[in-house]
């Protein structure tokens, strides 16, 4: 299970978080400030999973970008490591020509990608197939 | 991984960061989101943030109310709230204009109003109901990106209650053309299933429908929900198996469209999902698991590449190959493959290794032997992730030669550790390790400190109470005993001369109530130099009054020397004017009863201790009270629940119904701030408080007395003292086959040969033969069977064991109930096989056609003969007789063969349901009745067989009872029987009113030949109230409101399983298994389980472990169901 992703930049500023359990939201930037002291306090040669309250997390850093994702005991956390990487494709994929941050667009890749906690689509096409359409109609 | 990907990927961060030219046309609608985010980045301080984003709200807050505002505008404004929330600023303004843009927005505006409600609210948020209509127009919509949406929402949060209202129209879109309507509809049943499963029951085969979609997207959404099915019941889906296993070859052979394939891997988090699926079939199920070795041996075959996804595809399939019923070939590949994960250089691949090396040793050790250079090379690694699994290992492969090397080696890592988490979660181990294990007093006592001081204040209550109880409790000899305590307090007393400043307040508390406790035991020590060095406790400043009082109860127990007393005095008069009530009620004991010796050696004989006291918990002794108190006109008693109830029902505002009333408090899911559950019950107390937690739940809870008591030698009620059974040497197991011997020695002689330099490695070397010690013995037979003779020193009376006949069963215990998520299946599994006979000697002989687990008593069925053929008049006319009678070898095979020849003739609807032994019912010399019952899963049906071994005859059969709903499934009341043929009747039967047994009485009236005069027979029927019990699938959070609801309830204590480890999950096991009620949650010493009589009578059992015992309590909305299904527990606990 998932339980949260992150975005966060390499100052610790949260760029985008989304929460698949709830966390009131003044708990939420403590909890964020922890996670990413906690994976920034970590070498490049140590792994990618750290044991973080009764949790774990799994991170993955993209130059000054780090998404953090928290995940519960029992999840495989190399393929959690490798869905970072498949989420980071896709949104390669449809920013390439467009260069701005969009935070609702990435929000809706992401709710295309996990829902509760679950991953609920990895094939690329069709993750980008709702935001494209949307896309074309608000520009058509 | 490709460097071309790895290349654009690092360019990937600036197109997140702002620092990008503006070069955009749409740039200006998200300008102003860059503009604060931009300013944010470039702030310092938390202060200047704060003020930032409170402008910003301000203005957000300005705008969205204006009138003015487009929904452009409004889109824009919302992504920015949405901002402000993320960084933790509430924006709770903005949450209803969110909602009005999923209103009124366009297709745009309307995806950013329903991400900004779906980000901004939580479920139980009173506003999403302003989103239900919404919802439901968007479902309606003939534009498919506005029903893709409205189920996009659906499926991310949807009122719980309104479930019904859109339910019709999700299930209609399970039929649409579009894959990806399917796909989110099947999504949105998911949702649906998870926060209300009874909603959705009626649709499960719509389920398989999803599952059959032409279409691997909706497919793939419907594993979702079936991964939640088959973790809740995985009895129920095993016909699925050969589906889930195609599906998987199909992917793995590649024959998804390529779009599915990540880095040329098919869709492999549909594998992984898939492999998932499949191990929790195959557990302990042989047939299934055959079904899926092939796939299985494919799967570790195809996934060579070498890439991260496929050695995350890897890793499920090794668990799930060591968690299915076990082939020796797959094994073998799976142990090849957690090697080449070890032995990776590649950090996270080593750490996934460790994982499931973890995961795998306790059924194979040697695995470990294998690699054990590695993981001594691990446990030295810089990475402290690392080490912490690989002491997680180690954990798993403890036993009594190893264990004072791994221990050390656990504290070495403790004296290091940082992280909270991590500390409590080792001291834990630590404990329960030299609890099990521990060679020596001296070791024991001195890891337990070590314990103490390292976990602090902060490690879970119950290692102190653990440790204390087994102090007080003892073991087989009192000179071992004496010892104990002897070495205890001596310790203590060398601590308490050095810096007891230093030491943990709990770790002082224990010291505190040992030294008050057995002080005694060392002669040479004065009570007034004890009295000193504890009066020093109380003038640290560090000391809390927790500890203080504590101090005041040990000395209460140590001033009945006359030196003492003085000393004793002088503390009490200071503490007796203390601001703290429990430190001034301590210090008043200690005043008074230092006075009066006489008083004091009544109250706390020195050096001897009482006798438990038996606890009384129907509080029978103040009947005459109550009754007197009733006939005075006093208000009849009402339990708390009720009270509550009737408050409820007056609409007075709640108070908080479910924390007050529910005997527990369901663990909660956040993240951030999880304490263990079992705090909330097991107080950290003052053990001097002699607190019988009350099973009633209430804060009020009772206090008895006694200062010993709570650490009553055999908890609070007198047991037969259990014949201890010590098994002292490891016996190799007579199953050792030669041929494992000799795979156990070759692999020793596999272990890697060093190639480093020497004189280190002659160092790992001595550890891995400490570390690795007594594994190679036990590896040879861990295939074969969980053999545990270990050395267990202290092995705690009061759980005491049991007689030798079952000793089998109770090895296999610790396995099947180890909480931990590495559960031993396969030797589980073995052992089930192993203990059939033992069942089937037993008297009942229920037959489990498809291994459905069904309740099972010890007078299951009976029948009493009244008519008939003389020789068969000897049946037993009880329960018991019939036991007795069936005992004798010659009746017995004649049952079975009845039995067996019948069987065939069950109905077929019938014969996948497990049946109960057919017994005759009675006979003539032409007709012989039988009958058995039959548990469908909504109904029994009793089964009449009708054996005519002459002509055709006529008979009428009627069945009649009074508690019981009798319901003949066949059309006419008479009926042609032909001769020498077997014919059968279906009686469906429904519960009236509960009762522990239920009687059903027959008339049969023949004729033979047909036309001939007719004869009567008259037979009856006995069937057990378990018969009608099914298990009763609910989540905690159901089973909370539901019992509030129920107003029927009966408390009782029963006896507990005797089980090293975890009584209670053995006990609720036990429970599970012979009277199917389903254990829905376990919480530390508490326990949830529920079931209900047929479909629709629910029963739900609080259990608490208590003083030994099982407290539990039942609670129903019929009545008497609890009554009689508490005598059913009390039995199948008594039954070995």
């Amino acid at each position: 299970m998932i339980k949260f992703v992150l975005m966060v930049n390499q100052q610790g500023q949260t760029r985008l978080s989304r929460y698949y359990e709830s966390v009131e939201l003044s708990r939420r930037a403590a909890l964020e400030a922890d996670a990413v002291r906690c994976c920034l306090s970590r070498k490049k040669d140590q792994c990618s999973f750290v044991e973080f309250k009764d949790f774990k997390l799994v991170y993955r850093q993209y130059a000054a970008l780090i998404i953090v994702v928290g995940v519960s005991d029992g999840e495989n956390e190399l393929s959690i490591y490798e869905l970072i990487h498949n989420f980071v494709e896709v949104l390669d994929k449809h920013f390439s020509r467009v260069i701005m941050f969009n935070l609702d667009s990435i929000h809706i890749i992401l709710d295309e990608m996990i829902q509760n906690g679950h991953i609920v689509e990895t094939n690329k096409n069709r993750i980008l197939a709702p935001l494209t359409a949307i896309n074309k109609m608000a520009e058509g | 991984m490709s460097d071309v990907v790895e290349k654009t990927l690092t360019a990937l961060p600036s197109l997140l960061s702002l620092d990008s030219q503006p070069g955009s046309a749409k740039l200006s609608s998200t300008a102003k989101l860059g503009n604060l985010i931009r300013g944010i980045t470039e702030l310092t301080s938390k202060h200047e943030e704060e003020k930032l984003i409170q402008h910003e709200l301000a203005s957000i807050k300005e705008q969205v109310s204006s009138p003015n505002t487009t929904m452009r505008q409004m889109r824009e404004l919302m992504v920015r709230a949405v901002y402000c929330e993320m960084l933790g600023y509430e924006a709770s303004f903005s949450y209803i204009h969110a909602i009005k843009l999923a209103q009124q927005g366009n297709v745009l505006e309307k995806r950013v109003g329903y991400l900004a409600v779906s980000l901004f609210l939580n479920e139980s948020h009173e506003l999403l109901l302003l989103l239900v209509n919404t919802v439901l127009k968007d479902l309606q919509s003939t534009n498919l990106i506005e029903v893709c949406m409205a189920l996009t929402v659906v499926c991310q949060i949807f009122p719980k209650d309104m479930i019904p209202v859109i339910l019709p129209i999700v299930e209609e879109k399970l039929n649409h053309p579009k894959e990806i309507i399917r796909r989110k509809a099947v999504l949105a049943l998911h949702k649906f299933y998870l926060i209300a499963p009874n909603q959705v029951q009626h649709i499960h085969n719509k389920f398989r429908k999803a599952l059959c979609d032409k279409d691997p997207g909706v497919m793939t959404a419907s594993l979702h929900i079936y991964l939640q099915l088959i973790q809740e019941n995985a009895e129920a889906y095993k016909d699925l198996t050969a589906s889930f296993v195609t599906i998987l070859k199909q992917v793995v052979g590649g024959k998804l469209p390529m779009d599915f394939n990540y880095h040329s891997v098919p869709a492999p988090w549909l594998q992984i999902q898939l492999l998932r699926i499949l191990s929790l079939l195959g557990k302990n199920d042989q047939r299934t698991s055959e079904v899926m070795y092939e796939v299985l041996d494919e799967s570790l075959r195809r996934a060579e590449m070498n890439h991260n996804i496929t050695y995350a595809i890897l890793y499920e399939c090794v668990k799930c190959v060591y968690t299915i019923h076990p082939k020796s070939e797959l094994l073998e590949k799976a142990a090849k493959c957690i090697g080449n994960f070890v032995l990776s250089p590649k950090i996270n691949l080593k750490y996934l290794g460790l994982k499931a090396l973890t995961y795998v040793v306790q059924q194979d050790p040697k695995l470990a032997l294998q690699h054990q250079m590695t993981i001594i090379e691990c446990l030295d690694h810089s990475d402290v992730i690392i080490k912490r699994e690989t002491l997680e290992l180690l954990f798993r492969i403890t036993n009594a030669q190893n264990v004072t090397v791994i221990v050390e080696k656990m504290l070495d890592f403790l004296r290091l550790s940082k992280d909270d988490h991590m500390t409590i979660d080792i001291v834990g181990k630590v404990a329960e390790l030299a609890e099990k294990y521990a060679p020596d007093n001296e070791w024991f006592i001195q890891t337990m400190n070590a314990v103490f001081s390292l976990g602090g204040d902060m490690m879970q209550p119950e290692i102190p109470n653990g440790f204390l109880k087994l102090l007080s409790e003892g073991f087989d000899s009192e000179e071992e005993d004496r010892k104990l305590r002897l070495f205890a307090v001596s310790s203590y007393i060398s601590l308490l001369q050095g810096e007891p400043s230093k030491l943990p307040q709990r770790f002082l508390q224990v010291i505190c109530w040992v030294l008050g406790e057995y002080s005694f035991l060392k002669e040479d020590l004065e009570p007034s130099v004890v009295l000193g060095l504890l009066t020093k406790l109380l003038d640290m400043k560090s000391s809390s009054s927790e500890t203080k009082s504590w101090v005041l109860v040990a000395m209460t127990k140590l001033c009945w020397s006359e030196a003492a007393v003085s000393e004793a005095q002088q503390v009490a008069e200071t503490y007796s004017s203390s601001f703290d009530t429990t430190l001034r009620q301590r210090a008043q004991e200690l005043q008074h009863l230092s006075r009066d010796s006489q008083l004091h050696s009544r109250v706390l004989p020195p050096g001897g201790r009482l006798e438990p006291d038996e606890v009384d918990s129907s509080l029978s002794f103040l009947d005459g009270f109550v009754s007197e108190a009733l006939s005075a006109g006093a208000a009849p008693y009402k339990p708390l629940h009720q009270r509550q109830e009737e408050l409820s029902r007056s609409k007075v505002l709640s108070l908080e119904p479910y924390g007050l009333s529910l005997p527990i408090s369901t663990s909660s899911c956040s993240i951030t701030d999880r304490q263990s559950p079992t705090l909330l019950s097991t107080s950290s107390g003052l053990s001097g408080d002699g607190t019988d937690f009350s099973h009633r739940g209430s804060s009020t809870t009772l206090r008895l007395d006694g200062v010993k008591r709570v650490w009553g030698r055999e908890g609070y009620l007198a047991q037969k003292k259990p014949v201890e059974e010590v098994a002292q040497v490891e016996v190799p197991s007579p199953l050792r086959s030669p041929s494992q011997q000799g795979d156990a020695n070759s692999c020793r002689s596999k272990t890697p040969t060093p190639t480093a330099n020497p004189e280190c490695d002659q160092e790992k070397q001595q550890l891995a033969s400490s570390l690795f010690g007594g594994l190679s013995s036990q590896s040879s037979v861990c295939l074969m069977e969980k053999s545990e003779p270990d050395i267990q020193r202290f092995r705690r009376k009061a759980k005491g064991q049991r007689s030798s006949s079952t000793t089998n069963e109770q090895r296999a215990n610790p396995t099947v109930s180890s909480a931990s998520a590495v559960d031993n299946l396969l030797c589980n599994n073995l052992l089930e096989a192993d203990t059939e006979p033992i069942n089937s000697s037993a008297k009942q002989t229920f037959q489990h056609p498809h291994s459905l687990s069904v309740a099972n008593g010890a007078c299951d069925a009976e029948a009493i003969l009244t008519d008939g053929d003389p020789k068969e008049r000897n049946q037993p006319l009880s329960s018991e007789d019939f036991v007795e009678a069936d005992d004798s070898p010659p009746r017995e095979d004649q049952e079975r063969s009845k039995d067996s020849c019948l069987t065939p003739h069950l109905p077929a609807e019938l014969s996948g349901f497990s049946h109960s032994e057919i017994i005759p019912l009675c006979s003539s010399q032409s007709l012989d009745l039988s009958a058995c019952h039959v548990q469908t899963d909504n109904s029994v049906v009793l089964v009449v067989f009708i054996t005519n071994t002459s002509e055709d005859a006529n008979l009428q059969i009627q069945v009649l009872s009074e508690e019981l709903e009798v319901f003949c499934v066949c059309e006419s009341p008479v009926e042609e029987v032909r001769g020498r043929s077997v014919s059968v009747r279906q009686y469906s039967l429904t519960v009236k009113m509960p009762l522990v047994h239920f009687e059903l009485v027959g008339m049969l009236s023949y004729s033979i030949p047909a036309g001939m005069p007719q004869a009567m027979m008259q037979f009856s029927y006995k069937l057990p109230l378990t018969s009608f019990i099914r298990p009763l699938t609910v989540s905690t959070e159901e089973y909370g409101s539901m019992w509030l609801a129920f107003s029927h309830d009966t408390k009782q204590n029963l006896t507990l399983i005797k089980e090293e480890r975890e009584p209670l999950t053995a006990t609720l096991n036990a429970l599970n298994k012979k009277l199917s009620l389903h254990v829905v949650e376990i919480i530390g010493v508490e326990g949830l389980v529920a079931c209900s009589l047929l479909q629709d009578q629910p029963c739900l059992m609080h259990c608490r472990v208590h003083a030994g015992r099982l407290a539990v309590w039942l609670r129903s909305p019929v009545p008497d169901l609890p009554d009689c299904l508490l005598y059913h527990c009390q039995r199948a606990l008594q039954e070995p």
